[in-house]
């Protein structure tokens, strides 16, 4: 492997486990606020996760350089109070690619939280397990093969994010120019076929293993739990 | 001394429910009626997990819900135990865990320790197994350990026994009979089979689209017009009370203690001094306006008519004290009009000893508590 794909691959898998860990808990909450409670706008923040999904890529990343840009409402006050600079940065790129993969995550968790039956947490609630309890002991255990399954599916999609990302934090080799990156900037150079047919195969090998992986820790999850195996 | 006092309303959909009873400290109270009249609802009002649109739920001191107070005291700080119609273990819990899962947060002293409820319920050989390797009826036994053992002031049990078999039930039942014997502990078992109420209650509400049409003591809640709408003229019979008098190991028959007369039952399974409960169903009693001779039937209780109720077209009910014990027999219309049965006939009421096998159901060896 060559420095620049051991690079962007790291930077990859970099950039996609902080997204996953950022995505994770907040996917969680709004999966839980959207399949558990009712409540005015709860169709809002339905459309607005799910935002991702249809508008261009690019557009996501011109509103976070808006938005989290030095000169953006958060990204200025990020700077001046905690000294944490997003654009053209590699936690930049990581948020890129949560808010990319959010939509992925939280229908993820929407499943795992439908596999869980309310009587289970009902049955707690009268052995005398109050809200956060409950939520520790039996939701979140129970949904542990959802939300497995969840987490190596988003990070395998977040190890590809590129239009966004390119378009919030540009495309610095060994700061944010992850395996999509790079694999771009090889096909723009004269001489960049054979890597770039590297990069490619190595993505695709990645997200193939990823897919394969999720679907076997479920299941082998779901089986232990004496949950119905289908997704 | 009443402990439980409930008056409450809930709308579901074109569903409204009334429940309005005072329940006192007498063992187990059935809330016994048709599929979908609102017993479950009912019992979750009581637990806290539905809540009532008005009312007042009391429970000894504690108020639990009061609409006009404002009161709503959350299902997990009531200290109820609730056995649900499936099981619900937690499948990432060994059967300890789940035993466990109410003891660790009891509020309460603990006055039931872990090892006499594994006793009690024979679980020492299940303690290490995972939910899904349970049949059913050791899961609803875990379910029903895992809720005494957090230590509630009251049990409701919702058609424990409903998702069984009739091997499980028949495997399930002692085990309930000997919770109520030992433990103390009020119950609120909600059914709509008649049989279960026969074994394991004291009391019974009768709950009809949402109302409650009848209630009291088992023995009287059996002779109503109400429990009749409710399960049928083939399943109707006074339930009484009585003593194993003596058995007779030749014939293998028992003589029970019945009114001011006796009974002889099937011996097997029986001993002298035992109470057992019986169901004396009306359609199996044959009335003679004098003594019978020459018949093969072995049961002749002397008694007076007090009530002569008209049943349908074909028949009429017709009740019988036999010396304190009130019976009632199912004949056809013309029969009791020919015998011109009215309040105050003498009469004897015959009772095929065959027939009330299936029907005696064994109680407490030593009864607690009034019937």
């Amino acid at each position: 492997m060559s420095s620049v794909e051991s690079q962007a691959l790291y930077l990859s898998l970099n950039v996609a486990a902080r997204s996953v860990l950022f995505t994770l808990p907040i996917a969680i909450a709004i999966a839980w606020l959207l399949t558990r409670r009712r409540f005015i706008g709860r169709m809002l923040i339905d459309a607005v996760v799910h935002l991702p999904l249809v508008l261009p890529p690019v557009v996501i990343g011109y509103l976070l350089l808006l938005l989290f840009g030095t000169r953006g409402a958060i990204g200025s006050w990020l700077l001046h109070t905690f000294d944490i600079r997003l654009a053209f940065t590699r936690s930049g790129a990581a948020l890129a690619t949560a808010v990319m993969t959010l939509p992925l995550m939280v229908r993820a968790m929407r499943i795992a939280l439908e596999h869980v039956d309310p009587g289970l947490e009902e049955a707690a609630r009268t052995l005398g397990a109050r809200a956060w309890d409950r939520f520790f002991t039996i939701t979140l255990p129970l949904m542990a093969p959802g939300i497995l399954a969840g987490a190596i599916t988003a990070f395998s999609a977040g190890l590809g994010e590129f239009g966004a990302v390119i378009t919030f934090v540009g495309n610095v080799p060994g700061e944010t120019q992850t395996l999509p990156l790079a694999l771009y900037s090889a096909l723009q150079s004269p001489n960049g076929d054979v890597l770039a047919a590297r990069l490619a195969t190595l993505s695709l090998s990645l997200g193939l293993c990823g897919l394969l992986l999720s679907e076997c820790l479920a299941r082998y999850l779901r089986r232990k739990l004496g949950q119905p195996s289908a997704t | 001394m009443t402990r439980l006092t409930i008056d409450v309303r809930k709308q579901r959909g074109s569903f409204q429910l009334h429940l309005q009873a005072s329940l006192s400290d007498g063992g187990v109270i059935a809330l016994f009626g048709r599929s979908g009249c609102g017993k479950t609802t009912a019992v979750n009002l009581i637990a806290g997990l539905l809540a009532p649109d008005s009312g007042r739920i009391q429970f000894d001191d504690t108020v639990w819900f009061d609409s006009e107070a404002g009161i709503n005291v959350p299902a997990e700080q009531r200290g109820i135990g609730y056995v649900f119609q499936n099981a619900r273990l937690f499948p990432h819990y060994s059967v300890i865990g789940n035993l466990r899962y109410g003891l660790q947060r009891s509020r309460a002293d603990v006055r039931i320790p872990f090892d006499q409820i594994v006793a009690l319920l024979g679980l020492e050989s299940l303690l290490n197994r995972q939910p899904r390797q349970l049949s059913g009826g050791e899961q609803q036994r875990v379910a029903l350990g895992r809720a005494l053992l957090s230590q509630p002031r009251l049990l409701l049990l919702d058609e424990p026994l409903a998702s069984l078999d009739q091997a499980r039930r028949d495997e399930v039942l002692p085990y309930l009979e000997r919770i109520r014997d030992v433990l103390h502990i009020p119950m609120i078992y909600v059914s709509h089979q008649f049989e279960e109420v026969i074994r394991l209650a004291s009391e019974v509400v009768l709950l009809e689209q949402g109302q409650i049409v009848a209630q009291g003591a088992l023995t009287d809640v059996s002779l109503k017009p109400e429990l009749r709408t409710i399960i049928g003229a083939e399943a109707i019979g006074a339930v009484v009370r009585a003593t194993v008098y003596s058995i007779d190991g030749d014939t293998g028959l028992a003589q029970l203690r019945l009114g001011s007369g006796h009974l002889n039952v099937e011996a097997q399974g029986l001993t002298v001094g035992q109470q057992v409960r019986l169901q004396l169903l009306a359609r199996d009693l044959i009335l003679a306006l004098e003594a019978p001779r020459y018949l093969s039937v072995r049961n002749m209780l002397k008694g007076i008519v007090t009530e002569v109720r008209i049943d349908d077209a074909q028949a009429a009910l017709v009740i019988v004290d036999v010396g304190g014990v009130l019976l009632m027999a199912r004949v056809t219309s013309s029969a009791a009009r020919d015998m011109q049965l009215r309040k105050g006939v003498m009469l004897w009421v015959l009772v095929k000893a065959v027939t009330l096998r299936g029907h005696v159901y064994a109680g407490a060896q030593k009864q607690i508590g009034p019937l």
